[in-house]
């Protein structure tokens, strides 16, 4: 039975290689990951499967050998771990640290294996491993049983949407082969997964001994009991999970394709259904409805295209869509709402802060969101709800999720690409969470009818320019609010609408209730940045001339915004500059104690570290820095149209 | 009427995926370029780029990090694949290793690799201020390569954190930096050498000729095949140039690369010899060969 399987066919090769070619292309691909506790053998299963599958080659044999005989664990014998453990760091604490891709093939599958760790504080990269996979192999130690760590492993592969589990009951060795041992497990190992009402309806249970190599690539004369198909043998044979429902077209605009103004295509990955020219679209979130007409690629157009395939699309009307849209099937259109329920799964040692101002990356989308103290903590060992105020690190929850906008989604269930999104921390840019959606708390479906007519772009067409954020900041007296004025006046001239937002129009309306202590400076510095999300929405070029002291704050006022609206521009005058120059006396106050909570004083500036202008005030001239001002915005492409 | 679902095959997973990584990260980015080694792995990423963007030019520049000692017919391919693609091409040499006149025979190959490729890679992004550089690896290439991320977070010294990497799940890449940081992005990340050579065979994507066997000069330098490609090679005493037939599985600077006597002149009887061979792509090259842990110390040091 297993002939079949290996060794891969050297007489094909060697006699019709173009015969052997045309068959590898068309194989299929199996994606799975292996995960365990620490010590149940993975890395050796692996290891084993590799030189079981003929995919190791001499020098990695020799190189395995050598490195077997310096710092293997298995005296004479080869040490299979040591051909996974890749970084010399774990090779030193003895254990995975990460996530690691391993490739081989058979004569029916191509094999991609995540091997993932079972250490508990990296929870995390299983997840990651498991949210590609089509199938998991959890390894059990025949000595130790169903662990907690075997749980919770099972757990959130449920929870990611594998359907198969391949119980691989290792050691068996160790425990004599025996049958009754296997059994046990495996009886155990089903009963907890009839609690779980998760995704995985298949279970195989296997027995195993990967250091000895019994049923790894062919039945194991030391197992005469097991009649089922080796690891391998199974991998080869068991469909791959695509589900059986003819799903609705989804298309996430990743990159608008505009080489001319003849031109206008979508580029994106189909990620649900399939698509050709004449089929009726609606595009998410505004509604709008065309039919496709071509579907461009490099090799000439395409008749159609289906889930998976990368393709640029053109419509037959000329709507406005831009990254992050979604293109759906016009009768069937994807969901669109700001607050769902959802599964997320923490992966920061820094707990979640209900309510809390997060990233969320969802299809092609990133947004703001907040995240509500959790419905429920899932407890991995029992499975028991619990309350909680938060979720630490490797928790699981279900949680309110709510956005700072309407998005196009699909159930995790229905559609995994269309119902995932990771959570990223505005600060550190860390990916600190990853989650399901399971519905629609509030919906906004009636979009779906009407589309908003006049929105910014149409309100830049009309102005002739794209509107954006020219945000300026620097100590006080560094010349800020001169450089803005001189900024304004040159492009009204020109025929662009402008406002300028300083101090004089701010502080005295919009923001009288605050002072200058660290929290009324946040607060002073949002309000600001949403008036100019506003303006820049009805399409003005918004000058702001502000102190704005705090990376963080000027970060929020740059993500309110569209990416490349937002130019912030340092204005930089050495504190000695412009304590000597003091044209208002305030520096004399504030070191006289009279003025309290002084930038630059006692308050701290933090320059910025990626601005997309620096002015060196002691090198330029006021109106050299309007100009450089001016320069900048006509080759970022934001005054294209005026002359 | 109940629909055969068609699915896509290995390779047509593959190039989708590649191509959804490049417009991602294109999209992402402020300041993107793509290292172009000129390679077999770089041309499949090229060609990759040129239908991600279709009709549209690929939205970045090339950059090749020279080393001044590459093969001829490399150089050839170069102006070739940037004539052909339209895109911008950006050559850097270490101005520092130009004027030492850093070479593998008086400098050995740690420190040629070091100075021209290591160092000029890092000079050339801090340079140009790219935020964003792909680049051809693979995950099968190397056992440190099996862990590397697609999106990889270098810190403003260049310098990878295997410890502290972002996980990657489903396929949501997380491209925000912090200020300095730069992102090496891999688009071949999941490509193994097999599915490289049917994909250039299928595509009917230019190679550089070294790759497929012919007559060519060479001697025998500790055990390896060494080509002599100009006259800046020196032969040392008793060295003899022969002429055989050989070809590279991997090319890089040609007193580095070594060759493989072959007679496999297409792109199929290459592959049935890498099929048939037992041994892997990178032990012809001899930077590999210092230690086990060596290419992850490179990438620790900045090595793309």
């Amino acid at each position: 039975m297993n002939a079949a399987v290996l060794p891969p066919d050297r007489a094909l090769i060697e006699n019709d290689i173009e015969q052997y070619l045309r068959a590898h292309e068309n194989k299929s691909l199996l994606r799975f990951i292996t995960c365990g506790s620490v010590d149940d053998g993975k890395s050796t299963l692996i290891g084993r499967m590799l030189f079981d599958a003929k995919a190791l080659l001499d020098d990695q044999l020799s190189a395995l050998e050598a490195d077997s005989k310096r710092v293997g664990t298995q005296g004479d014998d080869l040490d299979f771990a040591l051909l996974v453990d890749g970084l010399s760091a774990e090779r030193e604490q003895g254990i995975t640290i990460d996530v690691a891709y391993r490739f081989f093939s058979t004569e029916k599958r191509k094999f991609i294996v995540a091997d993932t760790p079972g250490h508990e504080q990296y929870t995390r990269n299983m997840i990651t491993g498991a949210s590609t996979a089509d199938l998991a192999v959890i390894l059990i130690d025949a000595r130790k049983g169903v662990l907690t760590q075997t749980r919770r492993h099972s757990y959130l592969v449920s929870l990611v949407g594998i359907r198969h589990v391949v119980l691989a009951i290792n050691k068996l060795d160790l425990v004599g082969y025996s049958q009754q041992r296997f059994d046990e497990i495996d009886r155990e190992y089903r009963a907890f997964i009839e609690r779980l009402n998760g995704s995985i309806e298949q279970v195989t249970s296997i027995p195993l001994s990967a250091l000895r190599g019994d049923n790894i690539s062919e039945a194991s004369a030391n197992t005469p009991w097991y009649t089922g198909p080796s690891l391998l043998e199974f991998l080869e044979d068991v469909p791959i999970s695509a589900s059986t429902v003819v799903a609705p077209l989804r298309m996430p605009v990743q990159w608008v394709n505009r080489p001319n103004l003849d031109f206008r295509g979508y580029s994106g990955r189909i990620l649900g259904g399939a698509v050709k020219p004449g089929d009726a679209v609606r595009v998410l979130p505004s509604g709008k409805t065309s039919t496709v007409a071509r579907i461009v690629s490099l090799d000439g157009d395409k008749a159609q295209a289906i889930e998976g395939e990368s393709v640029t699309l053109t419509l037959a009307d000329e709507i406005d869509i831009s990254r992050g849209d979604v293109i759906c099937a016009a009768q069937e259109p994807a969901g669109l709402a700001d607050q769902f329920e959802a599964t997320i799964a923490w992966m920061s040692e820094e707990a979640m802060l209900p309510g809390r101002s997060y990233l969320v990356k969802i299809g092609a989308s990133t947004v703001g969101a907040s995240i509500s103290k959790p419905k429920y903590v899932v407890e991995v060992n029992t499975l028991d709800r619990l309350v909680a105020k938060t979720l630490n690190v490797n928790e699981v929850g279900v949680c309110t999720l709510t956005l700072d906008r309407a998005v196009a989604f699909d159930p995790y269930a229905e559609n995994r690409d269309m119902g995932s999104f990771i959570v990223i921390d505005r600060l550190n840019n860390h990916t600190i969470a990853a989650g399901t959606l399971h519905f629609a708390l509030r919906r906004s479906q009636n979009i779906h009818w009407q589309a908003l007519e006049v929105d910014k772009s149409a309100r830049a067409r009309l102005n002739g320019h794209k509107p954006c954020v020219l945000w300026l900041t620097g100590l006080s007296g560094s010349g800020k609010s001169t450089i803005a004025n001189l900024v304004e006046r040159k492009l009204h001239a020109l025929g662009v609408r402008t406002y300028l937002l300083d101090g004089d129009n701010v502080r005295h309306g919009l923001n009288k209730d605050l002072g200058f202590t660290a929290a009324d400076r946040i607060e002073n510095i949002r309000r600001i940045g949403e008036v100019a999300k506003l303006m820049v929405d009805a399409g003005l070029v918004v000058i702001t001339a502000f102190i704005s002291p705090f990376r963080s704050e000027r970060k929020l006022a740059r993500d309110m915004v569209n990416q490349g609206e937002f130019f912030e521009i340092f204005v930089d005058t050495p504190l000695a500059v412009v304590e000597a120059r003091d044209p208002k006396g305030l520096y004399k106050k504030a070191r006289r104690g009279e003025l309290k909570n002084f930038t630059g004083i006692d308050s701290p500036y933090e320059a910025p570290e990626a601005p997309e202008l620096h002015i060196e005030t002691q090198k330029l001239s006021a109106e050299a820095a309007a100009d450089a001002i001016f320069v900048h915005l006509r080759r970022r492409g934001c005054l294209d149209s005026i002359k | 009427m109940p629909l055969d679902r068609p699915t896509l095959t290995h390779l047509q997973r593959l190039e989708a995926e590649s191509i959804d990584i490049l417009r991602e990260a294109a999209a992402e980015s402020e300041r993107p370029v793509m290292l172009y080694s000129i390679g077999k792995d770089s041309s499949v990423m090229l060609h990759l780029a040129r239908k991600a963007f279709f009709p549209s030019r690929a939205p970045f520049p090339l950059l090749h990090v020279d080393t001044t000692w590459k093969f001829r017919d490399m150089y050839a391919m170069r102006e070739r694949a940037a004539r052909e693609s339209g895109m911008q091409l950006i050559v850097h040499k270490n101005p520092e290793a130009e004027a030492l006149g850093i070479n593998p025979f008086d400098h050995g190959s740690a420190k040629h690799t070091d100075m021209w490729k290591t160092q000029g890679l890092k000079q050339a992004l801090d340079l140009y201020r790219f935020d964003l550089a792909f680049g051809g690896a693979r995950r099968d290439e190397e056992k440190s390569r099996a862990k590397e991320r697609v999106f990889s977070f270098r810190s403003a010294q260049h310098q990878w954190d295997p410890k502290n990497q972002r996980p990657e799940l489903w396929r949501l890449y997380n491209t925000r930096k912090n200020a300095g940081e730069s992102i090496r992005v891999f688009p071949l990340s999941n490509w193994t050498e097999l599915d490289i050579w049917q994909y250039i065979y299928l595509e009917d994507i230019p190679i550089v000729p070294l790759y497929l066997a012919a007559e060519r000069p060479v001697v025998e330098r500790d055990g390896m095949l060494i080509m002599v490609d100009d006259e800046r090679f020196p032969l040392a005493a008793g060295e003899k140039l022969q002429r055989r037939s050989v070809r590279f599985r991997t090319l890089g600077c040609y007193p580095l690369s070594g060759a493989i006597e072959s007679t496999a002149n297409t792109l199929p009887q290459i592959i049935r010899e890498m099929l048939l061979a037992t041994t892997t792509e990178r032990q012809g090259r001899l930077i590999d060969h210092d230690a086990s842990a060596s290419m992850e110390k490179k990438k620790a040091e900045g090595y793309f």
